[in-house]
């Protein structure tokens, strides 16, 4: 039974990310005997001539960039050498080691916003996730006014960030925001009017947008998965005496663990990477408490002018990201093969 | 059936494929163009004015006809594009890693020394100069502003701005104060007396980044600090920098003069505040145009220079402003220098200075041009004065606009804190300068 | 229309779920809320203290956005960089996606992962190396990309690419492959089988892949402010043009706000219907 729910969803994750895991043969299996040579060799590269175009485009504006960058962290790319940075001198580590030196204020300042970054998608996710999770299992039975409600519930997400976070930028003004106008003004929960753009709080202001802006998604992605849960699980497990509680935990988190294992690291690549928001929200220089890292390594880069280093330290998040999410998948993927 | 679709893909494939190659290989040997430009170009220029303006449309309605002027006396058509502020910096540093941008540009003049370095800009020379109608024109104090000292300019002066002390006339009248404050002890005397209920002193932009380092500069200055030292490298934590910029968050934080809301203001909500009488006192750059769009009356505000404290601190010079502006400059990869060396001449005219200067309420830094009657209003005598005799250049060194950065956001943090309640001491302000100094990175 | 059955939800359950619900509504509503009213105040009122019913209703922002800056323009160029971005996406992600799902070769894999793990880029880092990539085509071959709309599209179009894919390849891998075997009996070759038979049955999975593609492209702000000068801007950073040197125009922005999301978020509840099967994929059998 938990077999069969576990391979109801969505199935990605094996196919795409690990390559097709023990994925069974498919379709049109190459070295099958063909009746003209032409044709053969026709599908051979069929495939990969279908790739093409979505490799080009990758080569183009994803992978050549990314080496780019990636030469010009060995470099000491600062405003001398911008116009021409063939110029510019071979440092080799050297940005790294500056920017790993945690004993050295650059080094603490990008471990600081490092941990402030991991702190902040780690609440983010588990928040988004959560408020996800609950509203789709609230919404799995049919109830007067569900697809408004449903239609309500998209709407954080399908707004444009830009627009979205101006407007959380509006309400979190101290004096004359609404958020202010609420808490201190209308329920009097608080005497004084706390800052919400600069200062500690800023943080939670962050939090505040991002998971108002991605719980949605979660939810949509969560939805989806849901529908797949055949009725006649509840209906057997109603028939057995098994109350709300238990349904949700034996039936409905079995079946959402597949797309879980998707949807959190999404969420997580999502998080972590993003800029808009906390760059429409406080500028240039975000306060320390929420001086997320995308937005630290804008800082060291193009405020202050020292590509190299943005460049180094760009690398370094990347190569985190990777490990982390290879280690996620491989945790992950092996706890469902030996659930299943 | 499929096989023209699968050859054109072959056929694109192909083509990309060589896009990349020859991409990655002229990247790699950068985009560097013969120096001081080239006249394969001679009919069009294109440049990029800074917003000073209410709005960018506001300034294209300005400058659209001037250049139809300048296009009617030599035939060149200038392609106008209005940069906002907020781009304006990533877009002159992307056209000079790529070499492609406009012939002629505006830079904020603190910036000049920094681009400099870049080596993007042409260099002013004294034949370039004269091109443009020689040295002589320009105010000296402006022409300092405009690259580093000791070398030749690298832009030219356009208009001039300088921070003046703005008050509420009937705010101090009602108050019982006669005299606009000529001391910090003063100014912070008649704070305390205007700070009312709703209404506060003074006003400060606590968030703005440029605002907190012009401002940090001064009160430096004042009391003795200079950010960089002799040579250029960075000195922000030096005792002297630690009590001017104390000086300057205790006018929140201990004196209570400004509101603790201003420490998040970024967005010119001083300026708004003043207009609107929530505030009596405002340090501003030529604000005139800013309050009368708010609904404020000329003979409503009196502008003087702003304060110094009243007992000189060893070192301390008399500064109250920054000798603030945007310069015009040209750029390397032009393929019409002579056009753009004729575009400069033409906005440094002194018809058009007194024109655009007119309507962006600045000073002409041409001198000629200054002798216009329109600029000897009581508020514009004033920032002449200011100009000729207390304004000093910001440090023109290259690494001017990481000073303004750290330096301006190291008090958006300090004015947050003390908006919080918590205290400013001097420890906690050399902290915050320190870290800023230590990010300046090992280019100092 | 169900009677009380042993499925009927517990009592405690509904107000529960009613609790709940309300108060992720109103969360969820309330920004839009204050976004609709500001738009509807003098800018005086929103410059004051909060207001949460505006004491007085206008629609000059409305009026106004057009002229304060070229609202019409941006939004041409939004448009067009954002359609022509998701079109081009979608129909190369199909083409990847059915060559994923369908066969089985050297260097699959090896692609699969790739392409996945561009989504871990920092888009910071690729940011100026991008642009000096596209300058340097501009300078080797005349095509002048950058500032360009075509410099934005590729960006998109790519920056999309990868989810489509992976999106499209769930998808398909849920078609029946028998589908593609009857095709290919009636003498379909294997694009035309793709054409025929597997676009039409993965529409849901296609117009969910559209709807990620196009917000992708039309709420970007990064890549726009470099990338682009004052006739080809987007929305995206055009909307910066009310806070002016004098003051933000909030009702403005907040009108403006709204006309521009109305395009996209309408777009996206007339189709959520096919998000969600679209999204459902792989549980088909």
């Amino acid at each position: 039974m938990t077999q069969r729910t576990a391979g109801t969803g969505v199935r990605r994750p094996d196919v795409a990310m690990a390559g097709g895991r023990g994925g069974a043969p498919k379709g049109a299996r190459p070295g099958r005997p063909r009746r003209r040579v032409s044709g053969r060799l026709r599908r051979g590269v069929l495939p990969y001539l279908l790739l093409l175009p979505a490799l080009c485009f990758e080569l183009l504006v994803h992978l050549a960039p990314m080496i780019v960058g990636a030469v010009m962290s060995l470099r000491e790319l600062t405003l001398f050498f911008i116009r021409d940075w063939s110029g510019a001198p071979w440092v080799g580590l050297r940005n790294y080691q500056v920017a790993v030196d945690f004993d050295a204020p650059l080094g603490r300042a990008l471990l600081q916003s490092f941990l402030v970054t991991v702190a902040f998608t780690v609440l983010a996710v588990g928040l988004s996730w959560l408020l996800g999770t609950v509203a789709a299992i609230f919404m799995q039975d049919r109830f007067r006014g569900r697809g408004t409600l449903r239609a309500i519930f998209l709407v954080p997400y399908a707004l444009p960030v830009y627009a979205a976070v101006m407007t959380w930028a509006f309400m979190f003004q101290r004096d004359t925001g609404m958020v202010n106008d609420l808490l201190v003004d209308q329920l009097h929960l608080l005497d004084e009017r706390p800052f919400w753009l600069i200062g500690g709080n800023s943080f939670w202001a962050l939090l505040t947008v991002v998971v108002w802006r991605s719980w949605p998604f979660a939810f949509l992605i969560l939805m989806a998965g849901l529908q797949a849960v055949p009725r006649e699980l509840y209906e057997a497990a109603a028939i057995d005496g098994a109350g709300v509680w238990r349904q949700v935990r034996r039936i409905t988190l079995p079946s959402l663990r597949p797309i879980n294992q998707v949807l959190v690291l999404v969420l997580f690549l999502w998080t972590f990477n993003d800029f808009t928001t906390p760059f429409v929200l406080f500028g240039k220089s975000a306060p320390a408490s929420a001086d997320l890292i995308s937005i630290h390594i804008y800082q060291s880069s193009f405020v202050t002018w020292d590509f190299g280093a943005g460049s180094a330290m760009s690398v370094l998040l990347l190569l985190f990201l990777l490990v982390v999410t290879a280690g996620y998948l491989v945790v992950t993927s092996r706890r469902r093969t030996a659930d299943a | 059936m499929h096989t023209h679709p699968l050859s054109r893909l072959r056929r694109t494939w192909a083509a990309t494929a060589a896009l990349i190659a020859l991409a990655t290989a002229s990247a790699a040997c950068g985009g560097g163009t013969p120096t001081g430009g080239a006249n394969d170009a001679p009919k069009t220029l294109t440049y990029w004015a800074s917003n000073q303006g209410a709005t960018l449309e506001f300034d294209k309605e300005v400058l659209t006809p001037e250049l139809a002027k300048f296009e009617q006396q030599t035939g060149i058509k200038v392609k106008l594009e209005v940069v906002p502020w907020t781009d304006l910096l990533n877009r002159i540093l992307a056209a000079t890693t790529s070499g492609q941008g406009p012939d002629v540009l505006n830079i904020g003049n603190t910036w000049s020394a920094s681009l400099q370095a870049t080596g993007g800009l042409v260099q002013f020379d004294t034949k370039t100069m004269d091109a443009v109608g020689g040295k002589a024109r320009f105010l000296p104090s402006a022409l300092a502003s405009a690259g580093a000292p000791g070398k030749d300019p690298t832009a030219v002066p356009l208009y001039s701005l300088a921070y003046g002390l703005y008050y509420n006339k009937k705010h101090f009248a009602d108050a019982g104060i006669d005299k606009p404050p000529a001391t910090w002890e003063e100014l912070i005397e008649d704070g305390k007396k205007l700070t009312k209920g709703d209404r506060h002193g003074l006003a400060i932009e606590g968030a703005s980044i440029p605002e907190n380092s012009h401002h940090a500069f001064v009160f430096g200055q004042q009391y003795g600090a200079d950010f960089f030292d002799a040579a250029g490298k960075p000195q922000f934590d030096t005792p002297q920098a630690v009590t001017a910029v104390k000086a300057y968050v205790d006018l929140m934080a201990r004196d209570k003069i400004a509101a603790p809301g201003n420490a998040e203001y970024s967005a010119n909500q001083s300026l708004k505040d003043f207009a609107t009488g929530k505030a009596s006192m405002l340090m501003w750059q030529s604000a005139a145009t800013s309050l009368a769009n708010l609904g404020m009356k000329p003979d409503e505000w009196g502008v003087v220079p702003v304060p110094l404290p009243a007992q000189p601190p060893p070192g301390g010079k008399k500064v109250t402003s920054l000798v603030a502006g945007i310069n015009i400059a040209i750029f390397k990869s032009t393929r019409n220098r002579d056009g753009a060396l004729k575009f400069v001449k033409f906005m440094t005219s002194d018809e058009e200075q007194k024109t655009l200067n007119k309507t962006y309420k600045s000073l002409p830094p041409v001198l000629p041009a200054q002798q216009d009657p329109a600029f000897s209003t009581p508020d514009q005598q004033t920032f002449k004065q200011i100009l000729a005799s207390s304004a000093a250049p910001l440090p023109m060194v290259p690494q001017e606009s990481q000073f303004e950065t750290l330096v301006g956001g190291a008090l958006k943090d300090l004015f947050a804190d003390a908006a919080a309640g918590r205290p400013i001491t001097e420890e906690r302000v050399k902290s915050k300068l320190t870290a800023a100094q230590q990010r300046m990175g090992q280019g100092g | 229309m169900r009677r009380r059955s042993p499925m009927a939800p517990p009592a405690w359950f509904v107000w529960l779920r009613r609790v709940t619900l309300t108060v992720l509504t109103v969360f969820t509503v309330t920004p839009v809320y204050v976004m609709l009213s500001s738009s509807l105040k003098p800018l005086r009122d929103v410059q004051g203290s909060f207001q949460w019913i505006p004491s007085v209703f206008t629609l000059r922002p409305y009026v106004d956005i057009w002229h304060t800056v070229p609202l019409a323009r941006y939004f041409v160029n939004s448009l067009i960089v954002a359609t022509s971005a998701t079109v081009l996406s979608v129909v190369i992600a199909i083409f990847a996606a059915y060559a994923l799902s369908r066969y089985r070769f050297p260097g699959r894999r090896v692609f699969s992962v790739t392409v996945l793990s561009t989504q871990m880029f920092p888009g910071i880092l690729f940011l100026l190396p991008l642009f000096l990539i596209f300058v340097n085509i501009g300078n080797a071959t005349g095509i002048a990309l950058y500032g360009s709309r075509g410099a934005l599209i590729l960006t998109y179009l790519t920056f999309s690419l990868p989810f489509s894919i992976w999106m499209l390849v769930g998808y398909l891998d849920s078609i029946p492959r028998e589908l593609d075997e009857a095709a290919r009996v009636d003498g379909c070759g294997p694009i035309g089988a793709l054409l025929r038979v597997i676009v039409p049955a993965a529409v849901p999975g296609i117009v969910a892949v559209t709807v990620y593609a196009f917000m992708t492209a039309w709420g970007e702000t990064l890549f726009a402010s470099v990338m682009t000068n004052d006739s080809t801007r987007t929305l995206a950073v055009g909307l910066q043009g009310y806070s002016t040197q004098n003051e933000v125009f909030w009702n403005q922005v907040m009108a403006a706000s709204l006309v521009v999301s109305v395009p996209v978020v309408a777009g996206f509840l007339l189709l959520q219907r096919y998000l969600v099967t679209g999204l459902t994929a792989g549980a088909v059998k």
